[in-house]
């Protein structure tokens, strides 16, 4: 029983964690009919606290009530796996990712996210204004201006062969190409 | 213009079909049902943060292509999606009350090229799709919970403009 859960408190190999993610298509459609998606849970919060008689957001959100448990289970299953199933080292990353950021001037490796980035005290700060402000905004606006995320599109809309989620996840990547290379060495000379 | 606005006031959208994670069950669920949804949600969310597709150093690592990870990832997530969807269209396999399986066929416009292009540059900074935001805040990053804040606000200017964004 030890060893088993200390394989589980490894981190989880690609091939392990891909196929189960990937199974979260089936799972979902065969237990209630259901296309697996996220972002659209940004958008059934917007329906339900701020419609605003903005036509987008008046809809039945309480038919997709569902997608927000969906949610809430996934911040539940983010508090498990980090308290009971805690990997105790720090993120294996390849080291010349690890020079380039310490280049950026990122300091900390020891969480899955650099705290000298995403912490209270950057909160109204220009990195604050960047990282959490900007980013969280593009994220927002920018996958339901594509109708989907990660999910959605690339995950179930390429299950369901479906070309325009390719063209999406094509822009996905490229968007994030062009902020990684060109954007961020721009906003680190920033502090 | 003025009276096309309030048309669409008086519109209201039953089921907004264009939203990518549709709910097709026929079958009435009540609100308690909602908690096999948590239960599937609880179970994702574990494998986001043991696979540290959550971390912001690994979506770095994607995009500066220095590590397979985050590729084998969705490469092979996409592998057991592609055939999951096969074998329930080819099979008609049902679902557990019985019904249909209904897809969504996507149709193409100019917002899956821009908005994939600024939802990229997001995902970049914040290290996060929409899922992992959710994980994040649950791991004990309640920072996070700004950026998910200001998603929303993001998605809610979206339907804001909609109109006036080029499709």
């Amino acid at each position: 029983m030890d060893s088993v859960l200390n394989f589980i408190k490894q981190p989880w190999p690609w091939y392990l964690a891909g196929p189960l993610i990937g199974l979260t298509v089936p799972a979902l459609l065969l237990v209630g009919n259901k296309s697996f998606g996220i972002s659209s849970s940004l958008r059934h919060i917007c329906a339900a606290c701020f419609p605003s008689k903005i036509p987008f957001f008046t809809y039945n959100w309480k038919k997709e009530v569902w997608n927000l448990f969906f949610v809430a289970g996934i911040a539940i299953g983010g508090f498990i796996a980090s308290i009971l199933l805690a990997n105790p080292n720090p993120v294996q990353l390849n080291p010349q990712t690890v020079a380039d950021l310490q280049q950026l001037g990122v300091k900390d490796f020891s969480h899955l996210l650099p705290i000298d980035i995403f912490s209270f005290e950057n909160l109204f700060s220009l990195k604050g204004l960047f990282f959490f402000v900007l980013g969280g905004f593009l994220v927002g606006f920018g996958t339901r201006y594509a109708g989907g995320c990660t999910s959605g599109h690339s995950i179930m809309g390429l299950s369901n062969l479906q070309w325009p989620s390719l063209v999406a996840t094509i822009a996905f990547m490229l968007g994030g190409f062009i902020m990684t290379w060109l954007i961020l060495p721009q906003i680190f000379n920033l502090f | 213009m003025i009276s096309n606005i309030s048309e669409q006031e008086e519109f209201t959208i039953e089921h907004p079909v264009e939203c990518e994670a549709a709910n097709e069950q026929a079958t009435f669920e009540g609100f308690s049902a909602n908690l096999k949804y948590l239960v599937i949600g609880v179970l994702f969310g574990i494998v986001f943060i043991k696979a540290e597709i959550v971390s912001w150093f690994r979506i770095q690592e994607m995009f500066r292509l220095q590590s397979f990870h985050m590729y084998g990832v969705i490469g092979s997530a996409v592998i057991v999606g592609v055939i999951s969807v096969w074998l329930i269209k080819r099979f008609n396999i049902r679902t557990i009350s019985g019904e249909k399986v209904i897809f969504h066929p996507k149709t193409f416009n100019k917002g899956q090229i821009i908005g994939g292009l600024l939802f990229g540059l997001g995902w970049a900074l914040t290290g996060a799709c929409p899922g992992p935001l959710f994980a994040q805040i649950g791991s004990g990053f309640f920072v996070i919970t700004v950026t998910l804040l200001s998603a929303i606000a993001g998605t809610w200017v979206y339907g804001l403009l909609r109109d006036k964004l080029p499709h």
